[in-house]
């Protein structure tokens, strides 16, 4: 028979504009339902009240100088609950069938994959954002200048973009949405604690301070704490990047493994 | 049969799940412009032939084109050809109608403004214009099918997969979506339907291929179809239990042949194709003195297609 006369190939500029409609779409979401937001922000939000309020005292000293170093931390947490949010909407669709409309469209395979990371950057931006500005109503200062602050977010949102491949791939892989976040939170809840996040590592036990002096999440809220509040920030840094390349060596390759598997 | 009018082709298509033989080997052919009802009961393939043609899945053996393009090496392509609606290709039920519409538009390169004219259309033709600003997941079983079928012409496909478009629905929404279908035929989409219902397969289609167990079991125009199974069916229930041996016996002599009898039921079956055949058997009754609680002439139902053309193994979908 006759080809219909139709291109077979989706260029890159088209891909990137199908990532942004698709983006867009997740971002038409967040406005629609924000308590989706919530979910993820919540966690990190009632930790600040909690430990500020009950273990301020007893474990900082003083409530204020605890707060100062906790928001820092707590901000990597925040990124690390936000990372679940891409798993679990890629799931979502995967599962109610949307994802199977999408395939069956003359897009390019990656675009509603790319437009599930562009849409993760707004999530970090705003679960970053609405963790500061919940800091500052109970007394958070950034101690540095607005660039460094900004230059904080940016990594934030950098770092999550290195752990979503990890959510990809649960995603790709359970059956149900809400099997993401209980299969990660696993890994998030001892990583975050057993850090310098809420307690200084010094009053910790030699073989677990082994562990928290390399914990990525450690060596991220020093980073936070240097922009924030001041400090430097070298050493942290490069070791955090060597996490962040690390992570996304392992799980990118895995992540996309998977996500060819079901679009193919 | 490769001509240039042939809109789907499908050769030899093999799709196993693990121990699971989902399609052994199919044949498909539907001339442009033609609707193919695809009939069968859960599990027999119907979905798993819709996928491989929707590009959705990779067939493991066999090939199909769809416009001239190869579902698995020219995949784009048939992708800007077909549109999709069935238990899967869902729509975001988070957003209305009009955004579903709008953001697939988009996808296709439309412009913002070619992208809302065209949802405004497809929402003006379906009837769903009062709601197109509410979530979808608020609309009625009858309307979700309509955007349903609405996002799959946004592109204006030549090939249309409906994978049980009506499953679900009540007799009302039924019927709105039989027109839509015979709207688009109209004009000039081919249609590959599938179905669980013959009435639907009958209502709507050119031909009719059978599927059972991963095999096309027949295929046809509708009449020819019927004819094979036997056409019509006579089905008579005598109020009296006690009169059930001699209403079988006026049958067997009526038709020649013995009906199907459930004793539980009280309930004789028997092929009709004597058209005096109810008349003359209304007569005997009388002439008897036995009355019937039910006394029926029925087309066949998927059930008797399915019993007639694949024996007594097959159970049929309910």
């Amino acid at each position: 028979m006759t080809a219909i006369a139709v291109p077979n190939h989706v260029s890159p500029l088209r891909t990137i504009q199908q990532g942004m409609t698709l983006a867009g779409r997740g971002i038409r979401k967040i406005r629609k339902n924000p308590e989706q937001l919530i979910d993820v922000t919540l966690q990190p939000i009632l930790m600040l009240v909690m430990f500020t309020y009950l273990f301020g005292g007893a474990i900082g000293g003083n409530r204020d100088t605890y707060l100062q170093n906790l928001l820092p931390g707590l901000m990597v947490q925040t990124t690390l609950f936000a990372s679940l949010g891409i798993g679990v909407a890629l799931c979502t669709d995967i599962s109610k069938g949307v994802f199977d409309r999408f395939r069956s469209l003359p897009i390019a395979r990656s675009a509603p994959l790319l437009g599930a990371v562009f849409g993760d950057v707004v999530r970090y931006a705003i679960s970053l954002v609405i963790m500061l500005v919940f800091g500052m109503i109970l007394g958070f200062r950034v101690q540095t200048d607005p660039l460094s602050a900004v230059l904080d977010l940016l990594l934030m949102i950098a770092f999550g973009l290195c752990l979503c491949w990890a959510s990809v791939l649960v995603g790709m892989i359970v059956k149900s949405p809400q099997a993401v976040p209980g299969a990660l939170i696993a890994f998030i809840l001892p990583l975050t604690f057993a850090s310098n996040v809420f307690v200084p590592t010094e009053t910790l036990p030699g073989w677990l301070q082994a562990f928290t002096n390399i914990n990525p999440v450690t060596l991220l809220t020093e980073v936070n704490r240097g922009l924030l509040n001041g400090g430097a920030v070298g050493r942290p840094l490069l070791w955090g990047l060597v996490w962040m390349v690390g992570f996304v060596a392992v799980f990118y390759p895995l992540a996309m493994r998977a996500y060819r598997r079901r679009v193919s | 049969m490769l001509d240039s009018d042939t809109a789907i082709l499908a050769e030899g298509l093999v799709k196993k799940f693990g121990d699971t033989t989902a399609l052994g080997g199919v044949d498909l052919a539907v001339p442009a412009g033609k609707i193919l009802g695809v009939l069968g009961p859960n599990g027999a393939g119907k979905t798993t032939a819709v996928r491989i043609l929707a590009t959705l899945l990779r067939p493991d053996a066999g090939r199909a084109l769809v416009g001239g393009h190869d579902v698995v090496r020219s995949a784009t392509a048939v992708r800007s050809l077909i549109g999709l609606t069935g238990q899967y290709a869902s729509v975001d039920e988070d957003l209305s109608g009009r955004e579903n519409l709008v953001m697939i538009g988009r996808l296709l390169e439309m412009s913002r403004s070619t992208a809302r004219a065209r949802a405004r259309a497809l929402l003006d033709q379906f009837e769903l214009t009062d709601a197109a600003d509410r979530s979808v997941k608020t609309y009625s079983g009858g309307m979700r099918r309509r955007i349903d079928l609405a996002c799959s012409l946004v592109g204006d496909p030549r090939v249309l997969y409906l994978d049980e478009p009506t499953t679900g629905l009540d007799p009302h929404s039924r019927n709105e979506v039989w027109a839509i279908v015979r709207r688009l035929a109209g004009s000039g989409v081919t249609v590959l339907l599938t179905t669980q219902y013959l009435e639907e397969a009958d209502q709507l289609a050119d031909r009719i291929t059978v599927f059972d167990h991963g095999h096309v079991v027949a295929d046809g125009r509708p009449d020819e179809l019927k004819r094979k199974v036997g056409g019509q069916t006579l089905q008579v229930r005598p109020t009296r239990a006690q009169d059930l041996e001699q209403t079988d016996r006026i049958l067997t002599e009526l038709t020649g042949v013995r009906p199907a009898r459930n004793d539980d039921t009280g309930l004789l079956t028997t092929p009709a194709n004597d058209p005096v055949l109810l008349s003359t058997l209304v007569r005997s009754l009388d002439e008897a003195g036995i009355t019937v609680d039910e006394l029926a002439l029925r087309l066949p139902s998927l059930d008797e297609v399915f019993l007639a053309i694949t024996g007594d193994k097959t159970e049929p979908a309910k």
